[in-house]
């Protein structure tokens, strides 16, 4: 590690934590604990940006951070946890695979994910190429997070932690994408939490849960309640 | 053998058998403070020892030789043990027949032999304790030998000495691996010696107890040994702690002979502060239910095998 400047040891070191977060959401039944990861993964994205803003100096990356701040650390942990008091959802049903079971399996996705970016980081001329490994793991495992819960609310918080994955990827590959493309993604997500927002009223107005496997089942006759 | 040798040796032997039950009542009086509870005395351990050497064993009428045997065994494995480990200085003589990986199958041995004599009896206690024993080792042993290559791929040797001694003298860096490893360290040492959130080191007669269910027939002598065992590894585990995320302050072989001495207040030091953590640890967690600890494990497995994907990857 010696000759290592600073700011990439910091930056490793945020990547190492991003892969630490994703897999403490996925060890985590409490949907308000997974709503304050995802803040805190916010978080450690925001330093990330800033630590690669300050080290290339690249000053659309300022922006990016701010946009980071706003949204991802602030504004959406806001918004999923005034759902979650007025939905009254506290707790996930147990996941379809045990925990730690899903622990040993996102192990086996890390390993895939290094093995997949191994290439993709030798094409790349950035310093924090050693990080696209992470970012294409954390991706991965919010895929998986989104396989093995129940409750629309997690499921969600998986959506957007791959967000926060692929965005990560992006500044480690290309030190970030064009601004217009950050915006259009940040306002993408921030209208769908918004929409699916209504989405979990209008499922639990229809099934009297949030458990999406009611949704798995058709029905012929309209206007019936929950089948259970 | 060079006698700078001999005498780390010697001295790390003095010191490991000497401190460990000073360590364990370091710990009880922190965790007393702590509890607002008023703290017994820091030497209670070698009273009790010193006690129990006094008495007359009392053996079970079915105990086989193997029951008698144990407690030598699992005493002379932990004394061997802190031989291996570099508390002090890294001129040991000792690695070079044993490195990590035996240190690790040297705790594993007295872990065996613990539940056989455990077991020999026949009493349903015993044979709980073993069982769990077992559990909580199968699932910490894995952890435990990740945790060590990760270190040994930094350093790249096995020998525990020379992992310190690379340590400590390379440059100073954040170590994202190094980060996750000390946190996974630190889950193994509180199952494999019986600490709060796995065992509750304080109940003597309880369901759910595991290091005292082992010792339940034990007496005299023979239980005087077994705690003494048990403080020495504990101590153990911190100097592996010690060696593998805090080496400075360790003689290493750049340093000349009288750094030895130096060493000695900066192990006391490290001990104090080890205490005084692993009490705090005790006191703001609860115990978890037997049914969770493999869950407990699992995570401390799953932070040294990040620890080594982040290695490998990373470079840190």
């Amino acid at each position: 590690m010696s000759g290592v400047p600073l700011t990439l040891q910091l930056l490793n070191f945020c990547a190492a934590l991003l892969l630490l977060l994703s897999f403490a959401m996925l060890s985590q039944r409490r949907i308000v604990n997974l709503v304050n990861l995802l803040a805190v993964q916010g978080s450690v994205l925001l330093l990330a940006t800033l630590l690669i803003a300050a080290r290339t100096g690249q000053q659309h990356l300022y922006l990016s951070a701010a946009l980071t701040l706003g949204l991802k650390v602030i504004l959406l942990p806001w918004l999923l946890h005034r759902l979650i008091r007025r939905l009254g959802v506290y707790w996930d049903a147990e996941p379809l695979l045990n925990i730690p079971g899903t622990m040993l399996v996102g192990v086996l996705i890390v390993v895939f994910a290094f093995g997949l970016a191994q290439p993709i980081s030798q094409l790349a001329s950035t310093a924090t190429r050693n990080a696209i490994g992470i970012a294409v793991a954390v991706v991965l495992l919010s895929f998986l997070m989104m396989i093995t819960r129940r409750k629309a609310m997690s499921q969600v918080v998986g959506f957007l932690s791959m967000e926060n994955g692929l965005f990560f990827g992006a500044m480690s590959a290309t030190y970030g994408m064009p601004m217009v493309v950050e915006f259009g993604v940040a306002l993408d997500v921030l209208v769908a939490v918004l929409v699916l927002g209504i989405f979990f009223f209008q499922i639990r107005e229809q099934f009297d849960s949030l458990d999406l496997h009611h949704l798995e089942s058709l029905r012929e006759e309209a206007g019936g309640r929950g089948r259970e | 053998m060079r006698p700078i040798e001999i005498v780390t040796q010697l001295l790390e032997l003095a010191a490991a058998l000497a401190a460990a039950p000073l360590f364990v009542g370091w710990i009880n009086q922190c965790r007393a403070w702590l509890q607002n509870r008023s703290a017994p005395s820091i030497w209670l351990p070698y009273r009790g020892i010193r006690k129990l050497f006094h008495k007359d064993a009392v053996i079970a009428v079915r105990a086989s030789a193997l029951f008698r045997l144990a407690p030598y065994i699992v005493f002379a494995a932990m004394v061997v043990a802190a031989g291996i480990i570099p508390s002090m200085g890294t001129r040991l003589p000792v690695t070079r027949i044993a490195d990590a990986i035996a240190l690790v199958g040297l705790l594993a041995t007295a872990r065996v032999f613990m539940s056989l004599a455990a077991m020999d009896v026949g009493t349903a206690f015993g044979t709980l304790g073993a069982r769990r024993e077992m559990m909580v080792g199968f699932l910490a042993e894995p952890a435990l030998l990740m945790i060590i290559f990760v270190a040994s791929l930094i350093s790249a040797t096995t020998a525990l000495p020379a992992i310190t001694e690379h340590l400590a003298t390379q440059k100073l860096g954040l170590y994202p691996s190094l980060a996750f490893t000390a946190i996974a360290f630190t889950m193994v040492l509180l199952a494999e010696n019986a600490r709060i959130p796995i065992d509750n080191p304080a109940t003597h007669l309880e369901l759910t107890m595991i290091h005292e269910a082992l010792l339940l027939e034990y007496s005299a002598r023979h239980l005087a040994l077994m705690e003494w065992a048990a403080a020495l590894k504990l101590l153990n585990y911190a100097c592996i702690g010690f060696a593998l995320f805090i080496p400075w302050g360790v003689s290493t072989a750049a340093g000349g002979p009288l750094t030895l001495f130096a060493s000695i207040p900066v192990l006391a030091v490290k001990l104090i502060a080890a205490g005084g953590v692993l009490a705090l640890i005790e006191t703001v967690s609860a115990k978890v239910r037997v049914f969770r600890a493999p869950e407990f494990l699992a995570t401390a497995f799953l932070f040294a095998v990040l620890g080594l994907l982040v290695h490998l990857l990373l470079g840190a």
